[in-house]
């Protein structure tokens, strides 16, 4: 009954994920597929980072989308109006993120309950609120034009071309080289937070406070730490968006938003990184899918939602693997049996 | 200088008696199954659509009424049964995706039936207006505070005096236990659902006559009334009601006497601030965790 | 040293290579390159909260590009339509943009639906050297006079402009304001704002409320309160106009109560019934094809298009598929002019279009004006008996 090595897990999820992001750009010279798949990876990778406070902290953020909205608009800001570079202001948008959450978090994760999920859905509200009352600094409901990330004095404008090594290539490949490596960085450091004593400690007491105090763990300053880390992933993930589409408005910092990220986590798997990684691929490519139904789109992305939920509750990459791996061992148990006959 | 205020209240006190309906329908669900359900925005919405599609039709208010009500408590019914019943197993988390899933879905039926457009309701009774010491009030803010406390009463009554409420009840303190004396758990969720829906429903036709409605109504009044059940603590019945009345009240009074740009915020910054000095909300229940 | 260099168009391999691309997916038809259409590329938010607006802006363009080829074309070429619909979000709007400019290589683009949506395409155009014919109201698209950027609805300003110039008239002084927090009441808002004072107006009270409210008696009771307010103008866009209106009548408040063009269609006078009587907005002339005068030179062009598109679509006309149609028929006119398809020749074409009569108003194109109307082409109309009337 030994689970073969080469099935998608931790041990072999990384070079799978690395490959799989190698290939894609091999299989279309479209550049609206890079670019698509561009937005794919940074919104993924703001999810493999919610995916530690959902399926490791056990808590539940509604406010994630005004942590990524504060990393756009934060590094939109500071570059545009304020003349700082790309990468100072990305630093600075996370640090201020880092100071919120870890304020909201401090009292609210030693409590049992909804109560971050309560503050964060506030929370997010108010960024929401603001970003669309301020318009001499976010632009208002118009939204505002965000400068290419600039780094050693060159620019990347994903409608750009650019000439590397005398090799011509496009703005949009660059950029989803940037992206994808991005998110295998954040895959990276997720998988060493949870093979951390934190995600050990976290995972041994899953689901009882109690349990854990009794063992001496102090998961509250565990969640909290989880808690900031995600808030992070989220605002730097959201710098990157806002210098990728090269404008921004106020929807990314939305309620919507915010559900829209969490109902990634739990369609792909709660608590495994790399179904959630799915679960993003998955919720972004499907309006894209849909929208030949027309009128028929926001009925049938609720029901696929719905069913998807249903019948697969752990989410797609886990009921998958746990499908798959019985599959084998019956078969295994089949030809075993054949062999004793 | 009263009578200003005096605008502000009703207007507060109509809009906060449609939030605390909502929020009643969070409450009650959440206490029966800790699922927070974000299709009971939607039940308001199809409360609200279907009165005027069957208005449409030519049925009579009243009929109509009682049918967009009745429709509503048999899709909350079918979400229970249907969504939310197979997948018992799952986590929380999970169930609550499903009905974001069954509010997109509900959403997306009604667009295609009724349309992008929105619609109005006349109003219940007439005349349409009375004068209260100088302000000026909506008879239909009479009926939406009248049916809401009645719906409050025989919500409590149910509660109170039958056994089926009195089984719900065990099911929203134990499940475990109640099972054990011998309530019939899953019958008690899907009764809440229901119940649930018809809450929504009739805050959605109550309060259309002031809001006018549209297939997109559920997602700003669910939110509101979500927001309403938080601020009382989600799982208190009193406080989804001070809440949702909170809510409306410090809406209204900041539209009009602070900043109209930052009257929505009021209503969040208040959660935050009840969260960080109350965190368990105004009448939020103590809860022991068992190892 | 990494050496990371911009060029700033593709190489002559690589457009050699996409046509070699393009002729063997497009197949052998044999007159492929006489009959090479006209591209034109259109991002409309066909679906999403500014439905309202891209629905039938899109159903124009499908509508009149089928007419069009049907007559024989553009410059003895087909119009190919090649749309995408941005669902209003800015950064769908700029990714199809540029998926029109860069892949489909269209030769002018229609769009934006929405203000947001069309910033967000502005600089795309521009660096590609493509005319951008916009749909969206505020005044930003055109002011300052960007080279390649055009827009065919009356700026929000103009719409300011016509309503207070009505109220100088009437002598009323001071007014209060309201207006959504959505994009379309901001900016009307601050054009407002701005050019109050020119009519001797002063804003002694300023609401705002938010795009989903469903109550502004609040707002309402502070502005009548305010003293010595003469009147209301509400700028928005939406059901909050009609909720705004509603409440309007029903708090008893007595002052003119005027509206922006952003409600102007049958849909809200079913909403506000009674309520909105003795309500005055600016509007386009398409609300009252029967009421313009015989002379009046719009009269015909009006008629013949919500003719054209109820019988097509089975749905009243709105406002806004109107500035779908001046944007494809204006650059009809500047193909036809320019001889070519040419972006150069195009655009300064485009700049040269005098005394164009559309749907929307008669189009006097410059250098200096890239919208090419003035706040005349408003129709000032005034509810009555549930009914639009032209005020004269």
């Amino acid at each position: 009954m030994v689970i073969p090595r080469w099935i998608p897990g931790k041990v072999s999820g990384m070079p799978l994920l690395i490959a799989v992001l190698l290939l894609f750009p091999l299989t279309t010279g479209n550049e609206f597929h890079l670019d698509i798949a561009t937005q794919m990876a940074l919104i993924a990778a703001t999810v493999v980072g919610l995916n530690l406070l959902v399926g490791y902290a056990g808590q539940v953020s509604l406010g994630h989308a005004a942590f990524f909205a504060i990393g756009a608009y934060g590094s939109a800001v500071l570059t545009s109006t304020y003349g700082w570079s790309a990468v100072p202001a990305l630093l600075g948008s996370a640090a201020l993120v880092a100071a919120i959450a870890w304020l909201f978090g401090r009292p609210l994760l030693r409590l049992k309950g909804h109560y971050l999920s309560m503050a964060t859905l506030g929370f997010g509200i108010i960024v929401a609120i603001v970003i669309n009352n301020e318009g001499w600094l976010t632009g208002g409901p118009d939204g505002m034009a965000v400068a290419p990330f600039s780094i050693f004095g060159f620019e990347l404008s994903v409608f750009d071309d650019y000439t590397l090594w005398g090799v011509e290539v496009t703005g949009a490949l660059l950029w989803y080289v940037v992206a994808a490596f991005l998110l295998v960085v954040a895959v990276w450091i997720a998988l060493n937070i949870i093979d951390s004593p934190i995600g050990r400690a976290l995972r041994a007491v899953h689901g009882s406070e109690v349990a854990a105090r009794v063992v001496g763990v102090d998961t509250a300053h565990y969640k909290l730490m989880i808690f900031v880390v995600s808030a992070i992933y989220a605002s730097v993930m959201g710098s990157f968006y806002a210098h990728y589409t090269g404008f921004i408005t106020p929807e990314l910092a939305t309620f919507e938003h915010s559900i829209e990220l969490i109902t990634m986590v739990v369609l792909g798997g709660m608590g495994s990184t790399f179904g959630v990684i799915i679960g993003a691929v998955l919720l972004l490519l499907l309006p894209q899918l849909l929208a030949d139904f027309q009128q028929y789109e926001m009925l049938l992305f609720g029901l696929i939602l719905m069913l998807t939920m249903i019948f697969m509750p752990k989410g797609l990459l886990p009921t998958l693997c746990q499908l798959f791996t019985r599959v084998l061992d019956r078969s295994r148990l089949s030809a075993r049996r054949r062999d004793e006959t | 200088m009263l009578a200003e205020f005096l605008q502000y209240l009703i207007a507060g006190v109509t809009i906060g008696a449609t939030y605390a309906l909502v929020a009643l329908g969070f409450t009650l669900v959440y206490n029966a199954s800790h699922v927070i359900n974000f299709a009971q925005g939607e039940m308001l919405m199809i409360g609200g659509m279907a009165t005027v599609a069957l208005l449409a039709l030519g049925v009579p208010l009243p009929l109509a009424i009682a049918l967009a009500i009745l429709t509503a408590a048999l899709l909350g019914l079918l979400l229970h049964r249907l969504a939310i019943a197979p997948a018992r197993q799952a986590d929380v988390v999970t169930l609550i995706i499903i009905t974001i899933g069954a509010a997109i879905f509900l959403r997306g039926i009604a667009q295609v039936i009724w349309g992008r457009d929105y619609h109005s309701l006349p109003s219940f009774s007439q005349p349409e207006a009375i004068n209260l010491f100088g302000a000026t009030m909506y008879t239909q803010s009479l009926w939406v505070l009248g049916i809401s406390a009645m719906v409050v009463i025989l919500l409590a009554l149910f509660f109170a005096r039958t056994a089926v409420g009195r089984a719900t009840l065990a099911v929203c303190m134990n499940k475990r236990a109640a099972r054990l004396m011998g309530v019939r758990v899953e019958w008690v969720l899907t009764l809440a659902f229901t119940l649930a829906a018809v809450l929504g429903a009739i805050a959605g036709v109550v309060a259309a006559p002031i809001t006018l409605t549209s297939y997109d109504i559920g997602i700003m009044l669910g939110l509101k009334g979500f927001v309403a059940a938080a601020i009382g603590g989600l799982g208190s019945g009193v406080g989804a009601i001070v809440g949702g009345l909170l809510l409306g009240i410090s809406e209204a009074m900041t539209a009009g006497y602070l900043s109209s740009d930052y009257k929505d915020a009021v209503a969040f910054l208040l959660i935050l601030l009840i969260l960080l000095f109350m965190p368990r909300g105004l009448f939020g229940s103590r809860e022991a965790e068992r190892v | 040293m990494r050496t990371l260099s911009r060029t700033p168009a593709r190489t002559l391999a690589r457009r050699t290579l996409a046509l070699v691309a393009a002729l063997a997916c497009g197949g052998l038809t044999a007159p492929l390159l006489a009959a090479d259409p006209i591209r034109i590329g259109a991002f409309v938010s066909a679906t999403g909260p500014a439905s309202l607006l891209g629905d039938p802006e899109l159903k124009t363009l499908e509508l009149y590009v089928e007419k069009i080829n049907e007559q024989g074309g553009v410059l003895g070429r087909e119009l190919e339509l090649i749309h995408y619909d941005d669902a209003g979000r800015a950064s769908e709007a700029r990714r199809y943009a540029n998926r029109l400019l860069r892949s489909d290589r269209v030769d002018l683009l229609i769009g934006g639906s929405t203000t947001g949506t069309t910033m967000a395409a502005v600089p795309l155009a521009e660096r590609a050297g493509r005319p951008l014919i916009s749909m969206a109201g505020a005044i930003e698209i055109t002011e300052p006079v960007r080279p390649w950027i055009f827009k065919t609805p009356q700026t929000d300003r103009m719409a300011a402009e016509r309503v207070l110039e009505d109220m100088q008239q009437r002598g009323i002084e001071r007014i209060g304001l309201i207006s959504g927090t959505d994009s379309f009441g901001r900016s009307g808002r601050e054009q407002t704002h701005a050019i109050a004072a020119d009519y001797g107006i002063e804003i002694v009270a300023d609401r705002t409320y938010g795009p989903q409210d469903t109550d502004m008696t609040s707002q309402l009771t502070r502005i009548r309160n305010t003293e010595g307010v003469e009147a209301v103008f509400n700028f928005g866009f939406g059901q909050g106009p009609a909720i705004v209106t509603r409440n309007y009548a029903h708090l008893g408040i007595e002052l003119p109560l005027y509206q922006s063009h952003g409600v102007a269609s049958d849909r809200f006078l079913e909403l506000v019934g009674s309520a909105g009587e003795g309500v005055r907005l600016p509007a386009s002339p398409l609300l009252v094809p029967d009421a313009l005068p015989e002379d009046d030179p719009q009269r015909p062009v009006v008629q013949a298009y919500k003719e054209a598109y109820e019988a097509r679509w089975g749905e009243s006309v709105s406002t806004f598929g109107g500035y779908a149609y001046d944007a494809l028929m204006l650059a009809v006119e500047a193909m036809e002019k320019a001889g070519t398809t040419e972006p150069e020749a195009v655009r300064s074409a485009l700049e040269r279009i005098e005394g164009f009569v559309g749907v929307t108003g008669t189009f006097n194109l410059s250098p200096e004006d890239h919208n090419g109307l003035d706040p005349s082409s408003f129709r000032l109309l005034e509810v009555r008996d549930g009914r639009w009337h032209l005020v004269d």
